[in-house]
């Protein structure tokens, strides 16, 4: 296994060293960055161009300067890596420094939110295989598949940021789009629940008896002016969660998972103020990580006590709920900022921004104001990037777990009398797993370089941009810098994902050359 | 693929449990070729994606002028690219509006500008027409050199293994680190001005790497199957057994990914060029029209939704088709049972029953 990553490395290096010479040779000579100068009329033009020359180096050909770069890149192994000066006299690495935090902030929810909603869309529509639900969705996933990002976007800004705007200024729900809501969501419940055309039907009603209701009463106790959960909610969400939580998880007849999830459910309404009371004076990042694991360690001490025989599970479920439960404080603290935020200077009651990455008449915002303003101005570009990207994975689920669902082993599992829930989840979901993981680890190595569009169209300043600057610019040591960031990621998650892969499938065997 | 294109109809005879009942008598005395074309037919979405695709290529190709090189045509829409009449006025105030009208009644029919014209009059008909005819020009390309090299490489690098996989996967390699976008800026931003065929064949040559894989993949399962020795011991070449053996079983693997390829290529085109790295003016491409008007959309949004729908037309049924062509080249996939086909198995089941 070792000697099999040393191997792996040492072809990476190569690799990248092959294509890092390629790409600089290959925007070396095709453009010529003193080209305008060369036109000039300007009589200090000559003298310019002396200077460019002298600046960029251009006298040396560029396979020997590609080499001059690639010494400051070799430092790295002193300890300060040298991606040399952009050209307008910056340091590379202040200029990569800045725009990654920005691209990753961008790109982070979308692919969290898409993978997600992906694979749960995949599963279902894999379970429900050539119902009207599944028609439905893989008629829009291939929609979002055909779908330019840019296009996505101007409609989005145009169509959600106006209305929703209006809407959120006004908090009131018109009844023809009350309807419509209900309807969609019905049909999505209804078609994802009901199997036999009773169930389908008695769902639908429900569902959307129970919608337009929630709507309305939301609608006029202006709700929407001035969201708020509430403790009573809160733990009333909280419930939920530890059932649906444990349902998924464990299911719901192993009893120590439910006491233990439903314990995090009570614990989280004791702990609703005082949590608040730390959020309202000691709010900061720490703060919540120091949350998050004290929720964890509540968790595990309650599947602990709770659990008779099988810790592993009952724990699993209890962190899981109690992580969502505090995920819903969270939110609701968010939604206590809503109103004053919306009264803020540069909100004037239209919270959903269409560019740029944060509010800059905010002066000094707290925690909170901070967080909320960054979430709203994520609110667009994560919607677009989601739209975009989760298509690619509610097919790939599918056809994995349509593929996994036709194994021996599944038949075995059923014929031994195992329930479909553990059929599905503990025998066929893992195994669809595998592939999906792999997958997903080199995905998120090629968002640090991908958003390049959603940057131009939302005016954040990342990666994208920074690239984008660099080839227009013919900034050679910029690019490069881009380009080395990306393709180093790229390779190393290609070589993690093949070693996830062995390490969770058993069938396959890594070094064994 | 599950079983071999030869024993095919043996292995489904032999196999008569009561559940492959349906699937058995679809295939029963029936080549490979036919199976697929049969699956495929049958497939709606993609059969309509196919006829919707055909109609758009003809259309947009025979609506504008089409040159390369000394072949060519002149379309039968009346305004070309470079025409600027006056710009018209429309019954709301606005200038230069969509006259095509779908709906019956006194204006139905495609009017002076049925997609309405841009902010100096250009025919946006015209214009749209010509930035199809280049995305679809794009697409094929990409889809047909990068599909060719993706197939040899792939094959090469599958059947032979060792040293020249080694050298060939590391090829790929190389170019895979360097994502798709980073290559097309970089070449669209200084060959660019060479016109949207040469953006193609460059894109091209970059683009077959995942092909190419998945090619290599396919050869090496397929190269250790039974029938391959059996050529192999019946003295069959090399080449026998790469052209006549195992390519025509690695057939669906590769037209599905050029399908996807191809779909994934309309869209780096639009987007290159809206970047401005693509297709550059005095050209014309769906992207860049796009990229210009923008922000105009809350004024004269037409010049927006119509390449916009062109563009989604075209991945759209491109998709649909490469879905359909992976339901037919997938002998494990189950169709979905109608009532027809459930009845049609209670009657073998009977049968059988009062066979025994």
């Amino acid at each position: 296994m070792f000697a099999f990553i040393m191997r792996r490395l040492g072809t990476l290096v190569v690799i990248l060293f092959g294509s890092s010479f390629i790409l600089y040779n290959l925007t070396a000579i095709s453009g010529d960055p003193t080209e305008q100068l060369k036109f000039s009329t300007d009589p200090k033009a000559k003298q310019q161009m002396i200077a460019l020359v002298r600046q960029l180096d251009l006298n040396t050909p560029p396979p020997v300067r590609y080499f001059k770069w690639l010494k400051g890149i070799l430092k790295a192994f002193t300890g300060h890596i040298d991606f040399g000066m952009t050209r307008t006299n910056e340091f590379v690495s202040a200029r990569l420094a800045s725009a990654i935090p920005t691209t990753l902030r961008l790109v982070t929810a979308a692919a969290l939110i898409a993978i997600v909603l992906g694979i749960a869309l995949g599963v279902t529509t894999a379970l429900r295989q050539y119902s009207r639900f599944d028609y439905v969705v893989t008629f829009f996933s291939f929609l979002m598949f055909s779908l330019p990002i840019f296009w996505v976007a101007v409609l989005l800004k145009q169509f959600l940021a106006i209305k929703f705007n209006d809407f959120l200024g006004k908090g009131q729900i018109p009844m023809g789009w009350a309807i419509g809501l209900s309807i969609a969501t019905a049909f999505f419940w209804a078609g994802i629940i009901g199997s036999k055309r009773e169930t389908f039907l008695k769902v639908l009603g429900a569902a959307f008896l129970s919608n337009f209701a929630l709507l309305e009463f939301l609608s006029l106790s202006h709700w929407f002016l001035t969201p708020k959960l509430g403790p009573i909610v809160v733990f009333i969400f909280a419930v939920g969660i530890a059932y649906g939580v444990t349902a998924i998880s464990t299911g719901l007849e192993l009893k120590p998972a439910l006491r233990a999830a439903q314990t995090m459910a009570v614990v989280t309404l004791i702990m609703y103020y005082p949590v608040n009371y730390l959020f309202n004076h000691y709010s900061s990042v720490w703060l919540l990580l120091a949350l998050l694991a004290a929720t964890f360690a509540t968790a595990w001490a309650a599947g602990l006590y709770w659990s008779k025989i099988d810790r592993g599970p009952v724990i699993r479920t209890a962190m899981i709920s109690g992580g969502l439960m505090g995920a819903i404080i969270v939110l609701d603290r968010l939604m206590q900022t809503w109103t004053p935020y919306l009264q803020m200077d540069g909100v004037n009651g239209r919270p959903i921004p269409t560019v740029g990455q944060q509010d800059p008449l905010l002066t000094e915002p707290d925690f909170w104001t901070n967080l909320l303003d960054r979430s709203v101005h994520l609110f667009l570009p994560t919607i677009a990037l989601t739209l975009i990207s989760f298509a690619g994975y509610i097919r790939f689920s599918r056809g994995t777990l349509l593929e996994v669902l036709n194994q021996d082993y599944i038949r075995t599992a059923r014929a031994k009398g195992l329930s479909e829930r553990t059929v599905i989840m503990r025998h066929a979901f893992r195994n669809t797993m595998i592939p999906l993981t792999t997958i997903i680890v080199v995905d998120l190595a090629g968002i640090i370089g991908g958003a390049i569009i959603t940057e131009r169209v939302f005016g954040w300043s990342g990666m994208g941009t920074l690239f984008n600057g660099a080839i227009s610019g013919l900034d050679l040591n910029l690019l490069m810098g881009v380009f080395f960031c990306t393709a180093t990621l790229s390779v190393l998650a290609n070589l993690v994902s093949d070693l996830l892969y062995s390490a969770l499938d058993p069938r396959i065997r890594v070094g064994s050359k | 693929m599950a079983f071999g294109r030869k024993k095919n109809s043996v292995e489904v005879s032999q196999t008569d449990g009561g559940e492959n009942a349906i699937a058995n008598k679809e295939v029963e005395g029936l080549s490979q070729r036919q199976i697929v074309l049969r699956r495929f037919v049958r497939h709606r979405a993609a059969m309509i994606s196919l006829f919707v695709l055909i109609s758009v290529v003809v259309f947009v190709f025979t609506a504008s002028e089409f040159h390369i090189g000394p072949v060519g045509w002149n379309g039968w829409w009346h305004y070309t690219i470079n025409d600027a009449p006056d710009l018209l006025r429309c019954p709301n105030g606005n200038v230069g509006c969509p006259t095509l009208t779908i709906t019956p009644g006194k204006n139905f029919g495609l009017g002076a500008h049925p997609f309405g014209q841009d902010d100096i009059g250009h025919d946006y008909f015209a214009l749209v027409m010509r930035g199809a005819q280049r995305s679809l020009l794009v697409t094929f390309i990409i889809g047909l050199i990068a599909g060719t090299i993706g197939t040899v490489i792939g094959s090469i690098a599958g059947f032979y293994r060792g040293r020249v996989d080694n050298a060939l996967m590391r090829l790929v390699d190389f170019l895979i680190t360097i994502p798709s976008i980073i290559i097309g800026s970089v070449i669209g931003y200084h060959f660019g001005n060479l016109g949207a065929t040469f953006l193609a064949l460059y894109l091209g040559l970059f683009a077959w790497t995942g092909l190419s894989r998945l090619v290599r993949g396919e050869f090496l399962t397929l190269r250790e199957r039974d029938f391959v020795d059996a050529a192999r011991v019946a003295g069959a070449s090399n080449r026998r057994i790469i052209f006549k053996h195992i390519l025509p079983n690695a057939v669906g693997v590769i037209i599905v990914s050029v399908t996807l390829l191809m779909s994934g290529a309309i869209l780096l085109e639009t987007a290159l060029s809206y970047l401005g790295f693509g297709v550059v003016e005095p050209d014309v491409s769906l992207g860049l029209l796009i990229s210009k008007y923008q922000d105009s959309f809350t004024t004269r949004p037409w010049l927006f939704w119509y390449p916009g729908l062109f563009i989604i037309t075209i991945a759209l049924s491109i998709n649909f088709i490469g879905d359909g062509l992976r339901d037919a080249f997938d002998p494990r996939q189950r169709r979905r049972i109608t009532k027809k086909d459930r009845a049609r198995a209670s009657e073998i089941k009977k049968e059988r029953e009062s066979l025994s």
